[in-house]
């Protein structure tokens, strides 16, 4: 498989008068087209500044982030990106918010509208076109933003924590539908979370971030025996326990330091 | 009496509750309005009070009639209310403009901030006397007056409605690969229309105050120069009468603005 995107000694810091805090500390890492990779690490230790930097909303202090060889900021608008809320417009229906990156792209052609119009349908959200976003359920308005994340056929997907401001119970069943539509659409994902049992589950390789500045600690690529689970079926593999005990154990081998 | 389903007669009464509490308060209302009439006009009839200083009402409904047959009636509201509307229509285009390039430039909105800050605490009807030296006494004195009392304010708070808008909002559109401009449009505006709205409302009351300063001091025409004139030769009829329109007019560009409100509200709120 081709490298999509690599990070090279990447490093950020934020500043401000009282002083300068470094965020992310020489990141180097590549992503291969078509994977699903997690990054997982204690909240605040700067993963949602590394998404900010792949997807070229910031440059990076040093290092470089290439895509397909090119800068990442060449790629702008071609990289997916979804955050934690939904964020879908009350004052437009839920056509009009999943139709707005094509919008403001002026991609509005009719093969990019019959690809959305088709991703409604398949995903259920089509009778719900003209509603407004406040008329859905939770999961609904999730998955109308991952299609409006998808309507502007990105070639790689930047999941902010995209399931944390839901309830537990909803979490599961959307991080379930959303990992089955990334595969579907077998798009290239990168997905921050802060819950261990969520990258597990969805990704097929983890990389673990130290407290800040941020550095990688370990990187793990995930198989399991059977290829084809869904994440819900992965949380009952033998194998989801052993990544979740590595991890855990090196997430806390880094608490003990700063302890000591 | 008793229905079928127990639900059904609670929501029942639930509802005969609420109409009859809006008919009460309705017809306290009117109750008060009349009685208020109707004690005025005996107190005068009776010489309780100088129906000269106090008039009446059945002296100023004569009033009004008298101005609407000679056509000063309408003369004098369509003047008045021209200026309001026009003051207020500028009011309007110039805040949300200025806003617009204050929220777009960080920069130059820390510099006009003070300038911003004191020309809105100044008491704008000192500076009337001002305008009539500098622009003479016609309609656009009056318009400008009118605008002195709500532009500063109204410029301040659409400046703080834009900048109220959801970081994350527009952090959205920049994912999207969407420019500044593409923020203003999508995210900005909308976002905060109703907020918008609401500073109209205030401000419409505004420049009605404004454009009654400009004509206290410089017109031949309007409310606010019948006002003066009438207290001048102690016509205290049309001095109430003026009043009256002036009311009338108040509330009724006060009810325009809230019914456009209340529709940009039922469009946003969620479908219960």
């Amino acid at each position: 498989m081709d490298t999509l995107l690599e990070a090279r000694h990447v490093s950020y810091s934020y500043h401000s008068l009282s002083g300068e805090t470094p965020a992310l500390s020489d990141i180097s890492f590549s992503v291969e087209e078509g994977s699903f990779l997690a990054l997982v690490g204690p909240s605040g230790c700067g993963k949602s500044t590394l998404l900010s930097l792949l997807a070229a909303l910031m440059e990076p202090e040093s290092g470089t982030i290439t895509i397909q060889g090119r800068p990442a900021s060449e790629y702008r608008g071609k990289i997916g990106y979804m955050l934690q809320k939904d964020h879908l417009f009350e004052w437009r229906t839920i056509w009009k918010n999943v139709t707005l990156g094509l919008e403001i792209q002026k991609r509005m052609t009719r093969e990019n509208l019959a690809r959305t119009e088709q991703m409604m349908r398949d995903y259920g959200l089509w009778e719900f076109r003209d509603a407004r976003p406040s008329e859905l359920s939770g999961g609904m308005r999730q998955r109308a933003a991952l299609i409006r994340t998808l309507a502007p056929d990105p070639g790689l997907l930047l999941l902010d924590e995209p399931f944390s401001a839901l309830d537990y119970q909803t979490r599961l069943n959307v991080c379930d539908d959303v990992c089955q539509i990334i595969k579907k659409e077998r798009k290239t994902a990168i997905l921050v979370t802060h819950d261990l049992s969520e990258a597990i589950s969805a990704a097929d390789r983890v990389l673990v971030l130290g407290r800040r500045p941020a550095r990688i600690r370990l990187d793990l690529p995930l198989s399991f025996a059977d290829s084809s689970l869904t994440p819900m079926e992965r949380r009952q593999a033998p194998e989801f326990r052993e990544y979740f005990n590595l991890i855990w154990k090196e997430l806390n081998a880094d608490e003990d330091r700063d302890r000591n | 009496m008793k229905t079928e389903t127990g639900t059904d007669t609670l929501q029942e009464v639930f509802v005969r509750n609420h109409r009859r509490h809006h008919r009460l308060v309705a017809l306290c209302r009117f109750f008060c309005f009349f009685s208020f009439l109707a004690v005025w006009e005996l107190c005068a009839d009776l010489d309780l009070i100088n129906s000269f200083i106090f008039s009446s009402p059945s002296r100023i409904a004569q009033t009004i009639l008298l101005m609407g047959r000679d056509g000063s009636l309408l003369l004098h509201t369509g003047v008045t209310l021209m200026e309001i509307l026009i003051s207020f229509a500028l009011v309007a285009a110039v805040s949300l403009i200025t806003a617009t390039f204050l929220w777009y430039s960080r920069t130059l909105s820390e510099i006009l901030e003070p300038w911003l800050v004191i020309l809105n605490s100044l008491p704008k009807s000192a500076l009337a006397p001002l305008l009539i030296v500098w622009l003479g006494s016609g309609m656009r004195t009056i318009v400008v007056a009118g605008m002195s009392v709500a532009l500063f304010g109204s410029i301040i708070s659409v400046y703080t409605a834009f900048r109220e808008t959801d970081d994350e909002k527009i952090r959205l559109i920049r994912t999207l690969g969407g420019n500044q401009i593409q923020v203003l449009r999508c995210v900005v505006f909308p976002e905060s229309l109703p907020a918008v709205i609401s500073i109209l409302k205030v401000n419409i009351g505004l420049c009605l105050v404004g454009v009654i300063i400009g004509e206290f001091l410089s017109a031949r025409r309007g409310l606010g120069y019948l006002i003066i004139y009438a207290s001048q030769v102690f016509k205290l009829n049309y001095l109430i009468a003026a009043l009256i329109i002036l009311c009338v007019i108040a509330f009724g560009l006060y009810q325009i603005i809230a019914k456009l409100e209340h529709k940009v509200r039922k469009n946003r709120q969620a479908q219960p």
